[in-house]
């Protein structure tokens, strides 16, 4: 069974090639300077189509998390941390913790991106816990 | 523009069993959900030329509301299907009004039910929790219904300190609400330590932080205020009613922990002229319980990070100073996904009447309804009370 895939769009499909690079890309509004995700067909605060991608950071923080315990389905393996990044550069986003113990995860963690495979075609963004950025705060 | 103030009231409110009822497809207790209110209010049904109803998840039709009318065998000027999860019931009350008002419909009906407890497949269950979140950017990381409120609650314990016992006390006093209703689908007893004791769905919202899954289906019938005092039942009137949308994705929402229930909450209270401290009860969407503590903050029962001890202190049960959810809400009474807060109505109307047996909230004058779809996004507020003003 195959984790749920995302639907393909000429947006989300220039988003996930980045992610195939190893590249988080945001969109950038050349008019006001904007950073928004997810990425639209104009930018959301002036609604200026003059929209660039840019590979961002990649840093962020943890502004809300879960561990699920009963998965969606039997393609996730439980339990797995579900959270709600904050990028430096502005916009939030849903991805998953990985690479720790689910106790070790808590609200204003710092975290880095990672990409992982989601299908053959597919790679999605993970985070880890930035340890270094953890310690140095 | 005038406002809505008193203009409208309802007249028939009933529900039809809940809870397991599997000799009842969502249709038929759709259907049986207006004869008992048709009844209620002592009219036939071709009296009836407004009728609205949310489409099941159960029975999707493409036109249900039609098939609905159809079904009954009437004709109605004004017939529409509404969807905007579980804030649908007020939202279409709001609009439901408004059409009365402007000489739409004479008399509506709202009718809502689904069967999710028998009705659906496996799959269909599936799909429905799955297709919950953005195609593109959440779905793929694997959120449950429950995942998506548990960021919520975990992000209001990080800014406030609320602890998971005040989240357990909402469910423990919903289940003594339901313990004084026959109706309701739950009715044991539990304790806060029962809850935190229950299975880990997502942290931190145990099992018994969960709202039911059940069969069920309620409807209500409104006409304008001058029409209302020759019907037999007492009417109940509109006072206010108001709504807010914030997002519809959670990764999208403005503020994890305060939500457009403010600018839902404030617009009813302007329109009605009345105040937090007016309500004898309140009736609050539940189907996680960390919105309960949300909602008492952004409609103004508590300041903002207040809820936990205003559910602790202040209490929200039956003997507390602001009984809420008095049915047993969807946590303990019934569930049946996008019907839901009609229960919450049908519970009002009968708390005004002073009808609700045990459960009856003394001399109860004016009650708060509020309602919310998607996760925390869309947001209607309602205030109904005993007299036109």
């Amino acid at each position: 069974m195959e984790r749920i895939q995302p639907a393909s769009g000429a947006l989300a499909d220039a988003y996930i090639a980045g992610c195939r690079v190893g590249e988080l890309r945001l969109q950038c509004c050349s008019r006001c300077g904007l950073h928004q995700f997810y990425p639209r067909i104009m930018c959301a605060s002036c609604l200026s189509d003059e929209l660039e991608w840019v590979a961002a950071t990649g840093r962020g923080e943890i502004i809300s998390f879960t561990v699920v315990r009963r998965p969606i389905s039997k393609a996730y393996e439980a339990p797995y941390v579900v959270a709600l990044i904050q990028l430096q550069e502005g916009p939030t986003l849903m991805s998953h913790v990985v690479d720790c113990a689910p106790e070790a995860v808590a609200v204003g963690l710092p975290v880095q991106v990672a990409f992982a495979p989601w299908s053959e075609s597919v790679t999605l963004p993970v985070f880890t816990l930035d340890s270094q950025r953890g310690n140095s705060s | 523009m005038s406002s809505l103030r008193g203009k409208v009231a309802i007249v028939g409110a009933a529900d039809t069993r809940v809870g397991v009822v599997p000799d009842r497809t969502a249709t038929e207790l759709c259907i049986e959900s207006v004869l008992l209110a048709l009844a209620d209010a002592g009219i036939g049904k071709d009296e009836v030329d407004g009728l609205v109803t949310c489409n099941s998840m159960a029975q999707p039709m493409l036109y249900h509301a039609e098939a609905i009318a159809e079904y009954l065998a009437i004709t109605p000027r004004y017939c529409f299907a509404a969807g905007a999860g579980g804030g649908t019931t007020f939202s279409v009350l709001h609009h439901a009004a408004s059409a009365i008002l402007t000489g739409m419909a004479e008399v509506v009906v709202v009718a809502m039910a689904d069967s999710l407890r028998s009705g659906l497949t496996r799959d269909q269950a599936m799909l429905m929790q799955s297709s919950t979140g953005h195609p593109q950017y959440e779905q793929p990381y694997g959120p449950t219904v429950p995942a998506y409120y548990a960021l919520i609650a975990q992000a209001h314990m990080a800014r406030y300190g609320t602890r998971p016992e005040h989240f357990a006390e909402i469910a423990v006093a919903c289940r003594a609400h339901a313990a004084r209703n026959p109706a309701a689908q739950m009715r044991e007893s539990i304790t806060v330590d029962d809850v935190l004791n229950s299975r880990m769905i997502a942290d931190p919202l145990h099992l018994l932080d969960c709202s039911l899954v059940s069969d069920g289906g309620a409807a209500i019938i409104l006409v304008a205020a001058e029409r209302a005092r020759a019907f037999r039942q007492s009417p109940v009137y509109v006072l206010g009613v108001g709504e807010g949308h914030g997002h519809e994705h959670i990764s999208q929402a403005q503020d994890l922990t305060a939500s457009a229930a403010r600018e839902s909450g404030q617009r009813a209270y302007a329109m009605a002229g009345l105040r937090p401290a007016d309500m004898d009860f309140a009736q609050l969407y539940d189907c996680f319980t960390p919105t309960v503590l949300v909602e008492l903050e952004d409609l103004g029962f508590c300041a903002k990070g207040e809820g936990g001890a205003f559910v602790s202190e202040a209490g929200i049960g039956p003997a507390g100073q602001l009984p809420v959810n008095t049915h047993g809400g969807l946590l303990s009474h019934c569930h049946p996904g996008n019907p839901g807060s009609m229960f919450a109505l049908t519970e009002s109307v009968w708390q005004l009447r002073h009808t609700a047996g045990e459960r009856q909230v003394a001399n109860a004058r004016y009650g708060l309804l509020h309602a919310q779809g998607g996760i925390m996004s869309s947001h209607s507020t309602l205030i109904l009370g005993r007299e036109e003003g």
